[in-house]
């Protein structure tokens, strides 16, 4: 009745390629901003902040991440830690380098680097697919995290090994360090997450996304109609690893604040596999969907039986968690291979004929 | 220049200095080589019958074990705790077939591999709560001492690692190669449709294949374990079987094997003689390196089947 699409005729090409050709849809996306811009940095605390929104928009970008790669390009990557570790250490070699730095600049180049490295362990991809690149890119997990690890120079040789996010602000703001308030962090991921989701978005429905399709969905074909595998895989390898890389530097500089290599391990790969199978293999919404799934659900699971009378001791609830997170992707890939995202657009497929169905 | 030399001269020269630690390492290095072996073994009996690549073996082999020990700790003696666990990992793999692989048929590999993840979770979290996550001991009475042989040191529960591991290997290429069962596993493994039209029942063959590779990981379970101590560290072997199975193939029994020797010996063998050049602890990588090196020029490892794709 409120969401359909009769009535919106287009009268340019340009109107016809929009990114929301619905008008509706645009109105939910400004929504959706101006509760994220507005509504919740009135309502929430510090805890919310920093243990839900600030991990879930840096999850989303990683997703993102891992989903135009994996979804999009259709190369399975279990190496998305290795690459946002390299992001966090880039940000933090360039700067204690390069104070007087603005802090944005770095974030993107070591998103840069990050890409780089991405290329460099997306070469095998050209030879082998599926499974044998997945080991190929866990070597990339295993020896970036031991470099880090063994050579001093990364994390400036300091005692601890560990890296800490220094002090820097932006206009005058502190968004880095110790003293930076929480709700100036969650602005700068919010604006991170809202960027790059949409320059995304904006990717995979241009030519670019579309090679990757094809390469997905075909190589031998793809290839016959004139898509450079190397070009077009190296590509993917290289922008996925841009998003984590940048994901990466968040994840210490706007989150933790220090952190060594083991908040990088492979576990953190997994559940970023996770996100984007819970959320939607090849979508972007789904990414950010998954995200919030996965980075919510703990949460749930930790506060809700306590407030409705029933105990769960920590570690016990830890292992419901994994159980839960097993039995739903398991259940995901039955019922739904395409995730939390193939869901919302069922339910904006039913909510277009609601309520008169015919 | 003191680098290259660390590399290139040192170790060598070490290993002339002392040919008998050179030969304790090497076999130490068989002996943890035969524990990997016996996890990809688990893997290859699963992807060569059922097309998936199961993930969850490492789990599998943390769940049997964890639930021998807990057996074990309620006064069950070992040998019936050894065979209830075995009618578990049974009834575990009809309930695999029944509730997952039965509405995944025709999907794509990397689906079901994915799906094995969730399982390995479920497995993970499941162990853990029905018998707490410690570190425990495992013992059924192998025994674990030590003696020396020439120059060199055995270890005896070693010893009867490699034989256990070694008998369970001619036992299945045995069943593999002259039970009709096996006969109708191996005509699975290569056509499932030419299988199902000579009448194989396909399900049944699914559940003895996740049976098998239970008792595997429960075999692979109780050395580790005995070796370790049953704990959470276990599902990582399931990650270290997959340069393993790259370097012997997927689809390949020997392949198994011989690809966990290299990996255990090469494994070792740099630790202690490249290690220092380094920094030490390359083991942890040495591994996944070395397939993916190998992976470059034989994507169908030493001994798999040949894949004619071009990309």
């Amino acid at each position: 009745m409120f969401y359909r699409e009769a009535g919106q005729f287009k009268t340019n090409y340009r109107s016809d390629q929009a990114i929301f050709p619905i008008i509706q849809d645009r109105w939910f996306i400004a929504l959706v901003l101006a509760v994220a811009f507005i509504v919740i940095p009135m309502f929430a605390n510090e805890y919310w902040f920093q243990a839900v929104l600030i991990p879930l928009f840096i999850y989303a970008i990683a997703a993102i991440g891992l989903n135009i790669l994996t979804g999009y390009a259709g190369q399975v990557s279990l190496g998305t830690g290795a690459f946002m570790a390299i992001g966090a250490y880039a940000t933090y070699k360039l700067c204690t380098a390069f104070p007087d730095l603005n802090i944005l600049i770095i974030f993107v180049v070591s998103g840069v680097f990050s890409a780089g490295v991405g290329i460099v362990f997306g070469i095998p991809s050209l030879r082998i697919k599926g499974f044998y690149l997945a080991v190929a890119t866990l070597a990339a997990q295993f020896f970036i995290l031991w470099l880090f690890n063994k050579v001093g120079w990364f994390y400036n040789n300091n005692p601890s090994g560990t890296i800490t996010a220094p002090p820097r602000e932006l206009f005058g703001i502190m968004i880095t360090g110790p003293e930076a308030k929480a709700m100036t962090r969650y602005y700068v991921c919010l604006i991170f997450l809202s960027v790059m989701a949409l320059a995304a978005k904006n990717l995979v429905r241009g030519r670019i996304g579309r090679s990757w399709m094809a390469i997905r969905d075909m190589d031998i074909a793809a290839e016959i109609i004139g898509i450079e595998p190397l070009k077009t895989k190296l590509m993917a390898f290289a922008i996925s690893s841009f998003y984590c890389g940048v994901a990466g530097a968040l994840f210490i500089f706007c989150w933790l604040g220090s952190a060594e290599t083991e908040a990088f391990d492979i576990f953190l790969s997994f559940q970023i596999l996770f996100m984007i199978i819970i959320g939607g293999l090849g979508s972007i919404m789904g990414s950010i969907l998954g995200a919030a799934f996965i980075t919510l659900l703990p949460i749930f699971l930790t506060n809700v039986p306590p407030m409705i009378g029933i105990p769960i001791a920590t570690d016990l609830s830890k292992h419901i968690e994994e159980i839960i997170f097993g039995v739903l992707i398991v259940f995901f890939l039955i019922v739904e291979p395409h995730g939390l995202a193939r869901l919302w657009q069922i339910a904006k497929e039913k909510l277009r004929q609601w309520p008169f169905p015919y | 220049m003191e680098f290259l030399e660390s590399v290139f001269i040192l170790p060598f020269l070490d290993i002339a200095d002392s040919p008998v630690f050179f030969l304790e390492v090497v076999i130490g290095g068989v002996l943890s080589g035969v524990m990997y072996s016996l996890v990809a073994l688990g893997f290859v009996l699963i992807f060569k019958a059922s097309g998936v690549f199961n993930f969850a073996q490492g789990a599998m082999v943390l769940f049997s074990a964890l639930t021998l020990v807990g057996l074990m700790e309620q006064g069950v003696p070992v040998f019936l705790a050894i065979i209830l666990t075995t009618a578990l990992m049974v009834v575990l793999a009809i309930l695999i077939e029944h509730m997952m692989l039965r509405h995944l048929v025709n999907q794509e590999g990397i689906i079901l591999f994915m799906a094995t993840i969730g399982l390995n979770f479920i497995l993970e979290g499941v162990g853990q709560i029905a018998w707490g996550s410690d570190v425990k001991k495992l013992d059924i009475g192998l025994p674990d001492t030590s003696f020396e042989y020439g120059d060199m040191l055995f270890n005896t529960l070693d010893l009867s690692a490699a034989l256990i591991a070694a008998v369970m290997v001619t036992v299945l290429a045995l069943f593999f190669q002259y039970t009709g069962t096996g006969r109708a596993l191996r005509a699975v493994a290569d056509d499932h449709q030419a299988a199902l039209s000579v009448g194989i029942p396909l399900k049944t063959i699914w559940i003895i294949v996740w049976s098998v590779a239970g008792i595997v990981a429960l075999v692979a379970g109780i050395l580790w374990g005995t070796k370790a101590g049953v704990q959470f560290s276990l599902v990582l072997i399931a990650l270290k079987a997959l340069p393993v199975l790259i370097l012997g193939g997927f689809t390949s029994v020997p392949g198994a094997i011989i690809g966990g020797l290299i990996i255990g010996v090469g494994e070792k063998v740099v630790e202690v003689y490249w290690g220092p050049a380094f920094g030490g602890a390359i083991e942890g990588w040495f591994a996944y390196m070395l397939a993916l090196a190998f992976l470059m020029f034989r994507p169908q490892g030493l001994f798999g089947e040949k894949i004619i794709e071009r990309v």
